[in-house]
């Protein structure tokens, strides 16, 4: 547990003393979702109805974009080999670096959201629904993409290979994250989609750390 | 059997003999199915003629998602006992099942445009089947993007392990939401409930399809590991070239 506690805080640490680079991924998710009123038109109708898609969709990409940097810089300067000789299992510093990149980037962007649900005129009932669903959605995307971030390491164009492996696995949380905020908006009762949500976040718990730790194992042979 | 496969020469001799086989059992299979389902079989009550995109529309499906877990057993296997000749079935088997995916995709859409009056429609099956084709894309430019072929093996092994949840997803996604495709019809509990003069040619069709797969494997992997002994000649003769 102290292993555990000594790699969240030192990649917090490192996050913010970085101070602009972990702001960057809200500042793009905030460009992204205004991007859609100017290329759609401002009409409110539209906008409210298209608001849920439009969140979902830019926080799944402002995610992408910081998981190159989730083992990338570790395993640049070799600190990545230390922390997988260190005592703690290797599952359990892929389970710290996720939660501290989740804390980073995934917190700021659910706070994010309700501002940008405001400018996009989405109904109020969403509300709620669309911070609970992101709630249980950002730690799954960061989970599934750690899987992804390991195995790009040391790969040839790292970028634009993990979009391609890790945004097809992110469809189902998409998917359900949309259906409960539309379940929301609706009317209807969206207990459906948020307990997949928690069932994809749950298997992604059980699962993701290994793949990753497998991934990084063979990273570093 | 399993460790005495695991010398590529072995392998090499045995799919040396089979190849011929396998590309005469397609060739028959392929015309019954073929005859059968054009011109002996009845056309659907519903559908009309249509409905003879069947007979190559479920084989493809079938083989897409018949494809993708031999590669992911193929590459588990490649992984975990570093069986070279695994490793080679899983990177021969990617761009086969790529293949069958974008004919399932490209007959269903064939198929849709007259039952359903759109060639696309964002249904459970269809978007899973489409992140399939993905799956197979991810694995095939994971495997080529490392420098070391070793580390591209190992890599894409995972990756195909981790899109194995896919599958279920797939095979499920008609029962679990109620959308525009139709229900399963031959894999069922209480038997298949297609007529059997529909049933015999696409099951020939399948089978014609299966054993083309295994056809097609034994060519790439033998040009694979012919490929692999080339390239270690060619170091050895620029080694005595230099010395």
């Amino acid at each position: 547990m102290t292993g555990f506690r000594a790699i969240l805080m030192r990649d917090l640490r490192l996050a913010l003393r970085q101070g602009m680079d972990s702001a960057m991924v809200v500042m793009f998710f905030v460009i992204a979702v205004v991007l859609f009123p100017l290329g759609v038109g401002p009409e409110p109708n539209v906008l409210a109805r298209i608001a849920p898609g439009v969140l979902w969709v830019a926080a799944l990409l402002s995610v992408l974009l910081s998981l190159e940097r989730l083992f990338h810089t570790d395993f640049e300067d070799g600190s990545l080999e230390l922390l997988a000789l260190s005592p703690p299992a290797l599952e359990v510093v892929v389970l710290a670096k996720v939660l501290a990149h989740w804390l980073i980037t995934g917190l700021p962007l659910i706070i994010a959201a309700p501002v940008l649900a405001v400018l996009l005129n989405m109904p109020a009932d969403g509300f709620g629904l669309l911070l609970l669903a992101l709630l249980l959605g950002t730690p799954t995307l960061s989970l599934i993409g750690a899987v992804g971030a390991a195995l790009i390491l040391g790969s040839r164009r790292g970028g634009v290979l993990l979009a391609l492996l890790i945004l097809p696995l992110f469809i189902p949380v998409l998917i359900f994250g949309v259906g409960a905020v539309e379940a929301a908006i609706g009317g209807f009762p969206a207990r459906a989609p948020l307990l997949l949500l928690g069932a994809v976040f749950a298997g992604a718990l059980a699962l993701c750390p290994w793949g990753a730790a497998a991934g990084l194992r063979q990273a570093l042979e | 059997m399993f460790n005495y496969f695991a010398n590529p020469r072995r392998f090499m001799k045995l799919a040396t003999v089979l190849s011929p086989w396998l590309a005469g059992v397609t060739l028959v299979l392929a015309a019954a199915g073929l005859y059968l389902g054009l011109f002996a079989s009845p056309a659907d009550y519903q559908q009309g003629e249509t409905v003879r995109i069947m007979y190559v529309h479920v084989p493809a499906a079938w083989m897409a998602l018949f494809c993708y877990v031999g590669l992911a057993v193929s590459a588990a296997v490649g992984l975990i006992w570093k069986h070279p000749v695994a490793d080679v079935a899983a990177r021969a088997t990617a761009p086969i099942g790529a293949c069958f995916t974008f004919l399932a995709l490209l007959t269903g859409a064939l198929w849709g445009k007259p039952m359903w009056g759109a060639w696309w429609v964002w249904d459970a099956r269809l978007t899973s089947v489409l992140v399939l084709f993905f799956l197979y894309l991810g694995y095939m430019a994971l495997n080529s993007a490392f420098d070391d072929p070793q580390r591209g093996s190992k890599a894409s092994a995972i990756l195909a392990m981790v899109g194995l949840v896919n599958v279920p997803i797939i095979k499920f996604s008609v029962d679990w939401w109620n959308t525009l495709h139709q229900p399963a019809s031959i894999v069922r509990m209480d038997g298949p409930t297609i007529h059997p003069d529909m049933l015999w040619p696409l099951f020939l069709m399948i089978g014609a399809f299966t054993t083309y797969y295994l056809w097609v494997l034994m060519l790439r992997m033998r040009r694979e590991l012919t490929e692999t002994r080339l390239r270690a000649r060619r170091q050895i003769q620029a080694e005595e070239a230099r010395a």
